[in-house]
């Protein structure tokens, strides 16, 4: 067995030096903040740029100094682990780890480092005395997007375009659909997801999104809402080229500029605030009063809600009344909506 | 005799040598024509190897890659084109660690019984592939890249939590479970942030030992080489060229299952939306690189290996990490265009040679041995 044991030998060379060891220059003059982004990095118009935003404003704003890692292409948990171990040796504090499959990594990193912060975007299953669950009620905002396009739609039929069919985008799907059928129950809601995990193309490929809404079009939809990230953007251009309202999701695709050809269509869009939710947890960290444990962004906050920048919507009044009475009992408690179809 | 072996030493090694060199050089361009030093970000991976904790990286990615390019060299050698090592990997992870999550058995048991489900998973699911090439004539290349898409639906599917999945409290993730700790492969643990070396990566080396046994070795590894290098040929001198590709899928599957084992059994103790995926396509070109040969492979599978794990921190020095992307793909095309070139000069070689011991007045020497 000459090659296991060249193996060891291998491993065995630098022992007791880790990369970590290099970077460990103890500074607290500047504060600095970490990110480490989701498969598909900065550049999808979705989740990552969304956390990059909020890093960048604390960056202008707070004056920290702000680092990114971005993942490999099928890495595994010990990836994780090696590079938020990397980001808080280096002083980082906060470090965020952009989607759940930060989960077991933060989880296994923030009890070797217990003064550093750790971010953990949509996911509560991992906790900690340092680790900030930042989560959303993402079916909160979908439930008034369902209220608005049930309120909107003639034909009475809808369409949910979900980019990956993961629990996730199913709460996006989960409101939706009893927002449109609590506002006009005979309603017919079409359903479609683009991929199935592992394969993530349906939150990456705008072509995707056009044909599926293509076909929801064809079959009488007239509002179609897709949670698709990039890949919405297709059902967005193959709604409006018909004439039909879109919804866009995650950030105001209304005033999105690559979309600006079609944004006369855009009825709203279903925010969801990953940006303040970065910035607010480098502030509190920056503050002296990390936050910690789940840190909920739901309707009462501002954390989801719905966009109101198309003239369009705002002529609207019947509709508008609908969706602030809808708010208003969800924050009431007098509506719960459902997470899972 | 001895002199030819030499010879085929040599061009053996002039093909990866060239793929290698050509890869490096274009990179080398392709960064400078993106106006970035071409040769820091080299040196800076070198210098990540360095760390202990990168090296624990590379060894544990070393194991899984070679696991899985043996899954494709086997049937390289046979001249079969398995692209279907990543469907069978998935689909035999995902089932294997359902099992394992379900039933509680003591340690080496538990640890076998997940093992053996992996391999006849990843045998059953590349033996579709086999009956179809076999019973009905269909390319396997066609039928193993359709299987792939299955697999990732029929993953989807079984990882419902209506089915048999489940969504942990609080979780967006689906998993199958947690394996129990007895179905937990122990690995060496290399100090406090250093990580640990999965047991397995030395199971992956001792099935490379294996690999080269049975085809040098063996009645079926030579029943094997001799179908691959002409089917009829073999037919003819009393070999079942249908059973060996039967077998050889059987066999590559359940090869490709195993891949799935130093993460599973090692790390995340359950398979889960986030599981590592891809490993069965760069798997095909560390084969090609490696020439099917086990000592080959695992060379080629220690460089990817360092070029995914020495690139993760370029981009914090400045550096985009998807030039080793680059490199890899490059790699590709090299040894695909190099080989052929080393094979046509061979060929070309031996021709003349033949010619001048002809004009000699010589007997001809056909001790031609192809391999893959």
């Amino acid at each position: 067995m000459g090659i296991a044991s060249a193996a060891l030998a291998l491993s065995a060379t630098a022992c007791g030096k880790s990369s970590n060891d290099s970077g460990s220059e103890t500074d607290s003059k500047a504060a600095k903040a970490a990110i480490a982004y989701d498969i598909g990095g900065r550049g999808d118009q979705s989740f990552n740029d969304a956390a990059y935003a909020g890093l960048k404003r604390a960056e202008d704003e707070l004056g920290v100094k702000g680092s990114e890692a971005e993942p490999s292409e099928g890495e595994g948990d010990a990836d994780k682990v090696q590079r938020l171990t990397a980001l808080a040796r280096a002083g980082n504090n906060p470090v965020i780890g952009v989607g759940f499959a930060y989960a077991p990594a933060i989880e296994k990193v923030a009890k070797s480092y217990p003064n550093t912060t750790f971010g953990l975007i949509d996911d509560t299953s991992k906790t900690g005395k340092n680790i900030a669950n930042l989560v959303f009620n993402e079916e909160q905002g979908s439930y008034l997007a369902g209220v608005a396009a049930a309120k909107a739609s003639k034909t009475g039929t809808v369409g949910f375009i979900g980019g990956v069919e993961v629990p996730l985008i199913k709460k996006f799907e989960a409101g939706f659909a009893q927002g449109v059928k609590d506002t006009n129950p005979k309603a017919k809601v079409l359903v479609q997801y683009l991929t199935q995990p592992p394969n993530f193309d349906g939150f990456a490929k705008p072509d995707l999104g056009k044909a599926a809404a293509q076909g929801q079009l064809d079959k009488g939809a007239d509002v179609i809402y897709a949670a698709a990230g990039l890949a919405g953007s297709g059902s967005i251009e193959a709604a409006a080229t018909a004439g039909k309202w879109a919804i866009g999701v995650d950030s105001d695709q209304y005033n999105q500029a690559g979309l600006a050809s079609y944004k006369a269509k855009i009825l709203t869009s279903v925010t969801k605030d990953v940006s303040d939710s970065v910035y607010n947890l480098i502030k509190s960290v920056k503050d002296g009063k990390p936050q910690t444990g789940e840190v909920r962004y739901g309707l009462a906050t501002d954390g989801v809600g719905l966009a109101d920048s198309n003239p369009e919507y705002k002529k609207m009044t019947d509709l508008i009344a609908a969706v602030d009475k809808a708010k208003k009992d969800i924050i009431d408690g007098k509506i719960t909506v459902k997470t899972a179809p | 005799m001895m002199k030819f072996d030499k010879d085929k030493l040599i061009l053996g090694a002039a093909g990866p040598v060239l793929a290698l060199v050509s890869s490096f050089v274009l990179t080398v361009l392709v960064l400078l024509a993106t106006g970035l030093d071409p040769i820091e970000p080299i040196t800076l991976m070198i210098d990540n190897a360095a760390f202990s904790d990168i090296q624990v990286l590379i060894v544990n990615q070393t194991g899984i890659y070679y696991l899985a390019a043996l899954a494709v060299a086997i049937g390289f050698r046979m001249n079969l084109f398995n692209i279907g090592v990543d469907g069978q990997y998935r689909l035999a992870a995902m089932v294997s660690a359902l099992v394992g999550a379900s039933i509680e058995l003591p340690g080496p048991l538990h640890i076998l019984l997940i093992v053996v489900v992996a391999m006849l998973t990843g045998a059953f699911w590349a033996g579709i592939a086999g009956i179809l090439k076999t019973t009905r004539g269909v390319s396997e290349v066609v039928s193993t890249i359709m299987l792939n898409a299955i697999a990732t639906s029929l993953v989807a599917w079984l990882i419902l939590p209506k089915n048999f999945g489940f969504q942990p409290e609080g979780s967006n993730n689906l998993t199958t479970g947690e394996i129990a700790e007895s179905g937990w492969f122990p690995g060496i643990d290399m100090g406090e942030g250093n990580g640990v070396i999965y047991g397995f990566t030395f199971v992956a080396l001792a099935l490379g030992v294996v690999y080269w046994f049975v085809l040098n070795r063996t009645r079926f590894g030579f029943d094997l080489r001799a179908t691959g290098a002409s089917e009829t040929a073999a037919q003819a001198s009393g070999v079942d060229a249908k059973k060996m590709v039967l077998t050889s899928m059987l066999i590559s599957g359940a090869l490709a299952g195993l891949a799935g084992m130093p993460t599973l059994l090692g790390e995340s103790h359950t398979y889960s939306l986030d599981f590592p995926v891809g490993v069965g396509f760069t798997a095909i070109t560390i084969a090609l690189l490696g020439r099917n040969h086990p000592v080959g492979i695992f060379f080629a599978a220690l460089l990817f290996a360092f070029l995914d794990k020495a690139s993760s921190s370029l981009d914090t020095e400045g550096y985009p990490k998807e030039i080793t992307k680059i490199m890899q793909g490059i790699i590709v095309i090299a040894v695909v265009v190099s080989y052929e070139l080393v094979r046509r000069y061979g060929l070309r070689r031996q021709q003349q040679k033949v010619g001048e011991e002809l004009a000699a007045g010589g007997a001809i020497k056909t001790d031609k041995e192809v391999s893959a």
